[in-house]
């Protein structure tokens, strides 16, 4: 037994640094398909996705978990209270109340999201929860529990709190990855809506870690008129993001050295620290 | 096969962690790296071969959801893994100063890494202002993390091997040594 185990190992053992070349090679093979086909993963991501996205729903929805049960709660106890007809009243009202208390939070937000609704409206949308942020700290993107099965498609935009959010990048069955506009990694055209003068809008991490803002550069402000609080929108020769959805307002205002263009930064309207629903607008922007 | 579940849970414990409860107690917009806690400690605990593999499986499940395209995270931390098994050989369980170090240089690395890959490519120039600013908090809140984190992982793999080494007996077999 000893021996036939020894001989077997020495059969199939493969140095470590094999493996490790192997690996490497799959991991770029990886990178260079996902780069040229804009794959990613294919079934194994709907594995992946099958496990993780209920368990990440799961730690995220444990707040609404507890209110859910008191809520069952409250039902039985209702039952329960017409037998005592004396407490009956008491008892509603503080039901009525802590429930009030707890789903207080929640409305702010819904309320918020409405607001928004209300002003962009002639976009279809559906409103989602965030689940899950960048495992780094470098990048700004994050995870929404809507995905394929509710209509949401690559390159939709994102909106919550009062404005541009981002985009989606990837779609899976239940899920989407959101980069938002604050990412290193991301560029919008916009607008200011005062002199309707084109921009670029880059997200950069050193302005974003220092100011709380982000960049825009070659904007050609010839008549001068554009100025620190102006509102800047995204603009219409964007391909992806749909056309005046508000980014923010500027906050700071340099000329280039070239003498015809300006830069400077640009304070999001939407809090990225804090955002916990968003509503992603289920049209894409068509490009003939 | 009880090592690679257990080995799978502690990956997916970690992951879901990381990109969940750890970002909601962010300090100063900046989390922890668990993953790289888990991939450095059992490569210096297990070796090249067990490191290479976690850490591969680990950046696979980072590059699933988030990252640009499938497969640099992978490499990322499946590099950790493996070139923290080489110290598998200076690793003594009572010592608490060579995993703290290799935890920390191991984090050093990956953002380095990431650093170079996705921010100086793109004329990122500013390395003093990244380092200060991403680099240094994270390694801060993951050195804090990791001494927790280090023991349960410590124990975990204690008794792992204790199981093994008694399954071992119990069948007659050769305790792989890698």
């Amino acid at each position: 037994m000893k021996y036939r185990n020894r001989r077997r190992k020495t059969k199939f053992f493969i140095p470590v640094r094999y493996i490790f070349i192997v690996l490497a090679v799959v991991c770029f093979a990886g990178a260079f398909l996902s780069l040229t086909f804009n794959l990613k993963g294919g079934p194994i991501n709907t594995i992946a996705e099958g496990i993780f996205v209920p368990m990440q729903k799961g730690i995220n929805g444990i707040g609404t978990y507890i209110n859910n049960k008191s809520d069952h709660f409250q039902t039985l106890s209702q039952v329960q209270e017409e037998n005592k007809k004396q407490q009956d009243k008491i008892n509603a009202l503080m039901t009525e109340n802590s429930t009030l208390k707890l789903e207080q939070y929640e409305l702010d937000n819904l309320r918020k999201l409405y607001e928004l609704d209300q002003k962009y409206p002639s976009y279809k949308k559906v409103g989602a929860r965030v689940i899950a942020k960048d495992a780094g700290n470098w990048f700004s993107t994050f995870v929404i529990d809507k995905g394929k099965n509710d209509g949401i498609k690559v390159d939709m935009n994102v909106i919550a709190g009062g404005g541009l959010v981002g985009i989606v990048t990837h779609v899976g069955k239940s899920s989407a990855t959101v980069r938002a506009i604050i990412d290193d990694k991301n560029n919008v055209s916009a607008m200011l809506l005062s002199t309707s003068d084109n921009c670029m809008i880059e997200g950069n991490l050193k302005t974003l870690t220092e100011k709380q803002a982000i960049e825009f550069s070659i904007l050609k402000d010839e008549k001068n008129m554009a100025a620190v609080g102006d509102q800047v929108v995204t603009s219409q020769i964007s391909d992806k993001y749909l056309q005046g959805i508000l980014i923010g307002y500027i906050s700071s205002i340099t000329k280039d050295t070239n003498n015809l263009t300006k830069r400077g930064t640009i304070t999001p309207v939407v809090d990225f620290e804090h955002l916990e629903e968003v509503l992603v607008i289920l049209q894409k922007k068509e490009i003939e | 096969m009880r090592r690679k579940i257990v080995m799978f849970l502690l990956i997916s414990i970690c992951y879901l962690l990381q990109i969940t409860v750890f970002k909601s107690l962010a300090f100063v917009s900046v989390s922890p790296n668990l993953l790289i806690i888990l991939v450095s400690s059992i490569g210096f605990m297990r070796g090249r071969k067990e490191g290479l593999l976690v850490g591969f499986v680990s950046g696979f499940m980072v590059d699933m959801f988030f990252g640009g395209f499938i497969g640099l995270n992978a490499l990322f931390y499946m590099t950790i893994g493996y070139l923290n098994g080489f110290f598998q050989k200076q690793f003594f369980k009572d010592d608490i100063k060579l995993p703290m170090a290799l935890i920390l240089g191991s984090d050093f690395l990956f953002n380095i890494l990431i650093y170079v890959t996705y921010f100086l490519l793109r004329g990122r120039f500013q390395f003093g202002f990244y380092l200060v600013n991403i680099i240094i908090p994270e390694l801060i809140y993951t050195l804090a993390i990791s001494i927790l984190l280090y023991y349960i992982i410590l124990k975990i793999n204690r008794k792992l091997e204790a199981v093994e080494k008694k399954g071992a007996v119990k069948f007659g077999k050769i305790k792989e040594d890698l």
